[in-house]
C-alpha cells in the first residue's frame, strides 16, 4: 500500500511547476497549460481523499472540475485567436490594452 | 517489500514530475503540449492505481484527447513566437517565481506531513473499487448532483457559443 502522503507531494509538485510556470512563461498558451497543470494537480488531490476516505463525491467533483476546465480552455483560446488577430502578437507582456 | 503497485506507481509519478517540469521550461509550445499529454496519460495511470477507473477514462478522453487537441489546433494557428531561453530574458524575475514556488511547496510538504494522515488514514480496496465505478459515479450525478449536472451542460452551451463569438469578432 502507498501511503496517501505520496500522492499528495505528487499533486503539491505540480501545482508548484503549474504556479512557477505561469509566474515565468511570455507565451500565453504556455501559461494556459500551465493553469491545466494546476488543475490537474487539484483534480490529483481529489481522487486520492476520494479513494482513500471510500467517499465518491471527490471523483464527482473532478467531473465538474473538467466540465470548468473544458469550458475555459475553450473560451481562453478563442480569446487569445481573437487578440493576436487585432495585435498579432500573443506575447502577454505586449499584450497592456486594460493598463492606463 | 516491493509490489507491482509500488513500481506502477514511481514509474508513473516519475514520469509526471519530469513532464510538468518540461512544460513550463521548453521553448516550443508545441514540445510543451506533446509533454502535457504525457503528463495527462501518467496522471491516468494514478487514477487507476487509486482504483477511479471513471476519471481515468475520463482523463484520456476529455483531457489528453479534446482539450489538448484543441490546443494543438491553436499553436498551429498561431504564429510560434521567438521566447529567449529559460534564464535569458528577466532572469531576477525568474528566480523570485521558483523562490516563490519553493516556499509554496515546502510550505504544503510541512503541512502534509504535519497533518499525519497516513496514520489516520489507510486505503480501504474493496470500498475504494466500488466508488470508482460507472455506476457509482452515474447514480452520484444524476440523483444527488442532477442541478450540478445540468448547469454543467448549460456552462458548456455558453462556452461553445462563447467561444465562436468571440473568434468571429473583429474589433477595431
Amino acid at each position: 500500500m502507498i501511503p496517501i502522503e505520496f500522492y499528495l507531494i505528487l499533486s503539491a509538485f505540480m501545482f508548484i511547476s503549474g504556479v512557477v510556470g505561469v509566474l515565468t512563461r511570455k507565451n500565453a498558451i504556455i501559461v494556459f497549460m500551465s493553469i491545466e497543470l494546476m488543475l490537474n494537480a487539484a483534480n490529483l488531490s481529489f481522487v486520492t481523499f476520494s479513494s482513500f476516505l471510500g467517499n465518491n463525491i471527490g471523483q464527482l467533483f473532478v467531473f465538474f472540475v473538467m466540465t470548468v476546465a473544458a469550458a475555459e480552455s475553450a473560451v481562453g483560446l478563442a480569446i487569445i485567436i481573437a487578440l493576436f488577430r487585432n495585435k498579432l502578437t500573443i506575447n502577454i507582456d505586449e499584450i497592456n490594452i486594460l493598463k492606463w | 517489500m516491493i509490489t507491482l503497485q509500488i513500481i506502477l506507481f514511481s514509474v508513473f509519478a516519475f514520469i509526471a514530475v519530469v513532464t510538468s517540469i518540461l512544460v513550463v521550461t521548453r521553448k516550443n509550445p508545441i514540445i510543451s503540449a506533446l509533454f502535457l499529454v504525457l503528463n495527462f496519460a501518467a496522471l491516468a495511470g494514478i487514477y487507476l492505481l487509486l482504483n477511479a477507473q471513471f476519471i481515468a477514462v475520463v482523463q484520456v478522453i476529455v483531457y489528453a484527447g479534446a482539450i489538448m487537441v484543441l490546443f494543438l489546433f491553436v499553436i498551429m494557428l498561431l504564429r510560434p513566437e521567438h521566447e529567449k531561453n529559460f534564464f535569458e530574458e528577466n532572469p531576477k524575475m525568474k528566480w523570485l517565481a521558483l523562490a516563490v514556488g519553493a516556499v509554496v511547496f515546502f510550505q504544503l510538504i510541512y503541512t502534509i506531513f504535519f497533518a499525519k494522515l497516513s496514520t489516520a488514514i489507510h486505503q480501504n480496496g474493496e470500498k475504494s473499487v466500488d466508488i470508482g465505478t460507472i455506476e457509482s459515479i452515474g447514480r452520484g450525478l444524476f440523483t444527488t448532483y442532477l442541478i450540478p449536472f445540468e448547469a454543467a451542460g448549460f456552462l458548456l452551451l455558453a462556452a461553445a457559443i462563447g467561444a465562436l463569438v468571440l473568434a468571429k469578432k473583429h474589433f477595431d
